[in-house]
């Protein structure tokens, strides 16, 4: 395979190319590595077998996930300029032999025996993949849907969530089908399950670097200008760096916005069983299912919102969508935290719509860059941005933990032991949503001059 | 659809090639997302 093969100007899109070809590229990449989210089902298999009798298999088995979304946003923030540069069919190339190959790497250590291959595998390397396949699509998404942005890098980032959906009882079956679970689980099924994936997703990834394009120089869609995209007093038409955002208040700004809504979200979403569980505790029985159907519904309104909210802030603009996010997301907060377990149905209705704002906040923040800094380097910048997730990750799941099993120790029951952390919750939303006010224009002191963006944002000349 | 050669009245892709990638990703999303409904009837007592 030549080394040009990968790089941008091989893929730059011949006249008559539909651009529609694009958000299956995307999702090709974003259904695939969302597996990630389904990583717990391998958890059981692995402590049963190759882990089984070690007193920190809990410890262990979660430790590939944990260090694979920290590599995600590590590698994010790292490789952005690189896969700006060089284009996203390498991009796009790169992550799935990353994340190919920490399978088959987690695969061969199963089998030999040797946990910290799985680690390394499925963690690290696999990790990488997750990183750069993430923002593989989104700054070629933008570029193709300058009229719809919003709804282009929603669709893709809705594939993210997809992905878990997929993997979960996918992988699940498999592991049973290759004897990894029930009376006498082997490790040789859960080496063939890993390897399966590492071959499979292999293959489905590659029709995103196959299919992928960027859109030729002066390229528009058919009775859009370039000049209709400022119609908001946010939106530019200059062009910022990487380098150069990082110095902006706007992108601090928009730092705290993202870390404290995905905070409020994940606190939710992490501990949602226990949650349900601790709320209507009457639900008998059948208790169990009723809160994987509650999970259920929240993944289902995580993964609605990403594309719904998304695709609605191209209408309404990026600051007023976030405006619902962290404002409305205040007052669900506070009717959940006041009203208790008196009305199910309010209860669920307010969950599902602060996860959707959750989901939503992930999908719309790429649009939002675009309008702040241009098309220039917005994959490098999203990129960076991504730490704000990694932040929230560790934030909203320990203050919910931390608070509910204090709550636990010191004997308060059902919704009681919630409502302290989600008073935090509040407050941070608040915070948000007064970061957002302060959101203006970046100062002309940070654009990029106009010549020496030309070609970057885009795509490239015709090859 | 949208290209150069939309606004000069070309021809505006590949449409065989675009259901394919579409459905590439879509029949396993529709696996996913059936696999999920299937367990709300449960939140309502079903």
């Amino acid at each position: 395979m030549a080394a040009g093969f990968l790089q941008r100007e091989r893929i730059v899109a011949p006249p008559g190319w539909s651009r529609w070809l694009v958000p299956p590229a995307a999702l090709s990449i974003h259904l695939a590595i969302g597996q990630a989210y389904a990583w717990s089902v391998f958890k059981l298999p692995l402590a049963s077998t190759m882990l089984e009798g070690n007193p920190a298999a809990g410890t262990l088995t979660a430790l590939p996930f944990t260090l694979g979304i920290v590599m995600l946003g590590v590698s994010a923030a790292v490789f952005g300029t690189a896969v700006d540069r060089n284009g996203p069919r390498w991009a796009m190339f790169i992550a799935t032999i990353c994340f190919s190959t920490g399978f088959l790497v987690s695969a061969l250590g199963v089998a030999i025996g040797q946990y910290w291959m799985v680690i390394l595998g499925y963690g690290v390397i696999g990790g990488i993949g997750l990183g750069i396949g993430y923002i593989s699509p989104v700054s070629t998404l933008i570029k193709w849907f300058p009229d719809r942005p919003g709804m282009a890098t929603g669709l893709a980032i809705m594939g993210f969530g997809g992905g878990a959906l997929i993997a979960s009882p996918w992988s699940a079956s498999m592991l049973r089908g290759f004897g990894a679970t029930g009376d006498d689980p082997q490790a040789s099924g859960v080496a063939t399950a890993f390897l399966v994936h590492g071959l499979v997703y292999a293959v489905f990834m590659s029709v995103g670097w196959l299919l992928v394009r960027v859109p030729a120089e002066g390229w528009a869609p058919a009775g859009w200008h370039p000049t209709e995209a400022k119609t908001g007093s946010l939106i530019t038409t200059a062009q910022v760096s990487a380098n150069n955002a990082l110095r902006t208040p706007q992108f601090w700004l928009l730092w705290v916005v993202l870390t404290f809504n995905v905070t409020a979200g994940i606190g939710i979403l992490e501990r949602a069983s226990p949650i349900f569980q601790d709320y209507f505790p009457d639900a008998g029985t059948q208790i169990a299912a009723a809160a994987a159907g509650f999970v259920a519904i929240l993944s289902l309104a995580n993964m609605s919102g990403r594309f719904i909210w998304s695709s609605t802030s191209d209408l309404v603009g990026r600051k007023n969508i976030y405006r619902v996010y962290l404002g409305v997301g205040a007052l669900l907060y506070l009717l959940i935290t006041l009203m208790g377990n008196a009305n199910q149905t309010l209860f669920l209705i307010a969950s599902m719509l602060i996860i959707s704002f959750y989901g939503g906040g992930f999908a719309t923040v790429p649009a939002y860059l675009r309008d702040l800094f241009g098309t220039y380097q917005v994959g490098a910048i999203h990129g960076r941005l991504l730490t704000a997730w990694s932040t929230a990750g560790v934030l909203g799941p320990v203050i919910v933990n931390a608070i509910a099993d204090a709550q636990i120790a010191a004997g308060v029951e059902g919704p009681g032991r919630y409502t302290l952390a989600f008073w935090i919750m509040i407050g941070l939303l608040v915070v948000g949503f007064i970061c957002n006010e302060l959101i203006r224009p970046v100062d002309e002191r940070y654009h990029e001059p106009a010549d020496s963006v030309a070609t970057r944002t885009t795509g490239a000349k015709a090859a | 659809m949208s290209t150069n050669a939309e606004s000069t009245g070309a021809r505006s892709g590949p449409p065989a090639v675009a259901w394919l990638a579409w459905v590439w990703v879509v029949v396993p999303f529709l696996y996913g997302l059936y696999q999920l409904v299937a367990k709300i009837p449960a939140l309502f007592g079903g």
